[in-house]
């Protein structure tokens, strides 16, 4: 069973979002690292960039896949977990506490669509 | 979807991670995960179901010589017990299919090929190919695909543990086989070979006894620490290997020449299919080759990425990974050859619509001491 934090908004792309002041944070939810397996590399976002919402701005590389990630909240690139550039496999230890990216300037509205914890975990019981 | 025998099996490992791989429901990997897998193989030993491959026996007086016409290395000359790895070709030099064929004796010849091709195969081998007619009737080709189970047993300890269950298929040199081992009352073929590089066992026996077969090789290997491994670490393995895989390095739109399996063409042979095409490649020079990729950027390639020197697009990706072993992203394209490209030139991947930097590099990336 994929752990979903309540306190989180989700896609049915598998991201999460986490607003904190004026940032919104982004990272891919734990059913998302599941099924992408070991991560090996993780394509990120220029700063200073803006992007539209559900427009593609990284991708996550594992041994087996790519997949694409879609901005889930129009919003301008803040900040990037450079983290990630050595050890892509923090996402799979914790995808939670271990961001993509930092959004500033992001949409509110964008935000207020997205799904919330006990809607997403109904969406991923009609994927099994 | 298609299963094999040992699809039971799977589910008594929690966190096997299935996949559709041509029509064929297989592990993909378990708990452990693809670079565990392929950590073992290569350090210890790893046992692959690879049963969804297809299987037929070529025989008849004159079996050799016609697996000999329809493939590009040398069947005739095999011996008993031999195996070869050999392509099979269009007229047009271009690739039916890899296989590895078995000499039996003089009239029975095992051939085994890519799953996804096996019906491709037999309709070439049985009617299509330019001479089927010619030996109609003097050559029969049975289709054991459906009742044949294959597991490998590969990596540097795999001797040690065929040694517990049979002493006499842990003697077998490379490219060797015996075609009945009794393996615990279990009728096996057993060869020395494989697909990851390094040393190994490819175990045959009728699917009724798959499980039975899995099972002993799983206890035989306790002290070896002998695990379960997927198809994931199977194409990182081979990759490292250079051993190619149908449908990337080689297909129906790529010779043997141009994926640099030069020495598996035989072009001194008096006839097979696709030699006069082979020739006038091998005479003017082949138009593109495969080249090693290691990559300055970081990003994985994928298969079917285009590869760029300045602006201009020569080629694209075949095969690429994040090299468990050597832990480089890595790969293979196909590039063309009147570049004049040499190792330690760079070109370019477009990944994910970005240009990445990779150095052409000799290869195999990983050769087993």
């Amino acid at each position: 069973m994929s752990n979903i934090p309540s306190n989180l908004k989700y896609t049915k792309e598998h991201e999460w979002v986490r607003l904190e002041g004026d940032l919104a944070y982004v990272g891919i939810t734990d059913y998302a690292q599941d099924t992408l397996g070991e991560i090996v590399y993780v394509e990120l976002p220029p700063v200073g960039e803006s992007y539209a919402a559900e427009e593609e701005i990284a991708n996550v590389e594992s041994v087996k896949a790519a997949s694409a990630i879609y901005n889930p909240i129009s919003g301008t690139v803040a900040e990037v977990n450079e983290e990630l550039d050595g050890s892509p496999d923090l996402i799979n230890e914790d995808s939670y506490a271990n961001h993509l990216y930092i959004l500033k300037e992001f949409y509110l509205d964008d935000y207020e669509l997205l799904l919330d914890g006990e809607a997403y975990g109904e969406y991923l019981k009609t994927l099994e | 979807m298609r299963h094999t025998p040992l699809y039971e099996e799977y589910s008594r490992y929690p966190g096997v991670r299935m996949v559709d791989f041509g029509g064929w429901n297989l592990p993909l990997h378990y708990a452990t995960g693809i670079t565990n897998e392929h950590h073992a193989v290569r350090q210890r030993c790893g046992l692959f179901d690879i049963s969804h491959m297809g299987e037929c026996m070529v025989s008849g007086p004159k079996a050799g010589e016609y697996l000999d016409y329809l493939t590009t290395n040398r069947v005739a000359s095999l011996e008993d017990g031999q195996i070869v790895y050999t392509l099979m070709c269009y007229p047009n030099g271009t690739v039916v299919d890899d296989l590895i064929v078995y000499r039996l004796n003089s009239e029975e010849y095992w051939v085994v090929m890519n799953a996804a091709n096996t019906a491709k195969n037999l309709k070439w081998i049985i009617e299509e190919n330019p001479k089927a007619s010619l030996y109609k009737g003097e050559v029969k080709v049975t289709d054991f695909s459906d009742h044949i189970s294959l597991l490998a047993l590969q990596g540097p300890k795999a001797e040690a543990v065929m040694a517990k269950l049979s002493p006499e298929a842990a003697s077998l040199k490379f490219f060797r086989f015996f075609s009945d081992i009794s393996i615990n009352n279990i009728r096996c073929l057993v060869s020395r070979n494989g697909y990851t590089g390094e040393d190994g066992f490819e175990l045959y026996c009728d699917n009724e006894q798959a499980v039975d077969l899995w099972k002993l090789l799983l206890e035989a290997g306790g002290e070896e620490e002998l695990i379960p491994c997927g198809l994931g670490c199977r194409d990182t393995l081979r990759l490292e290997a250079r051993l190619p895989l149908y449908g990337h390095e080689i297909s129906e739109e790529i010779t043997p020449l141009e994926a640099n399996l030069t020495p598996f063409v035989k072009l001194d042979k008096e006839d097979f299919c696709g030699k006069e095409a082979l020739m006038e490649q091998h005479l003017k020079g082949v138009p593109r080759s495969l080249r090693g990729i290691e990559m300055l950027d970081n990003a994985v390639p994928r298969h079917g990425q285009p590869v760029f020197l300045e602006d201009e697009q020569i080629g694209f990706v075949t095969s690429g990974t994040k090299s468990p072993t050597l832990g480089i992203f890595c790969g293979f394209a196909l590039i063309s050859r009147q570049k004049g490209l040499s190792f330690g030139d760079v070109v370019e991947i477009e990944i994910h619509g970005k240009h990445k930097r990779a150095k052409l590099v000799k290869t195999p990336f990983y050769k087993r001491v």
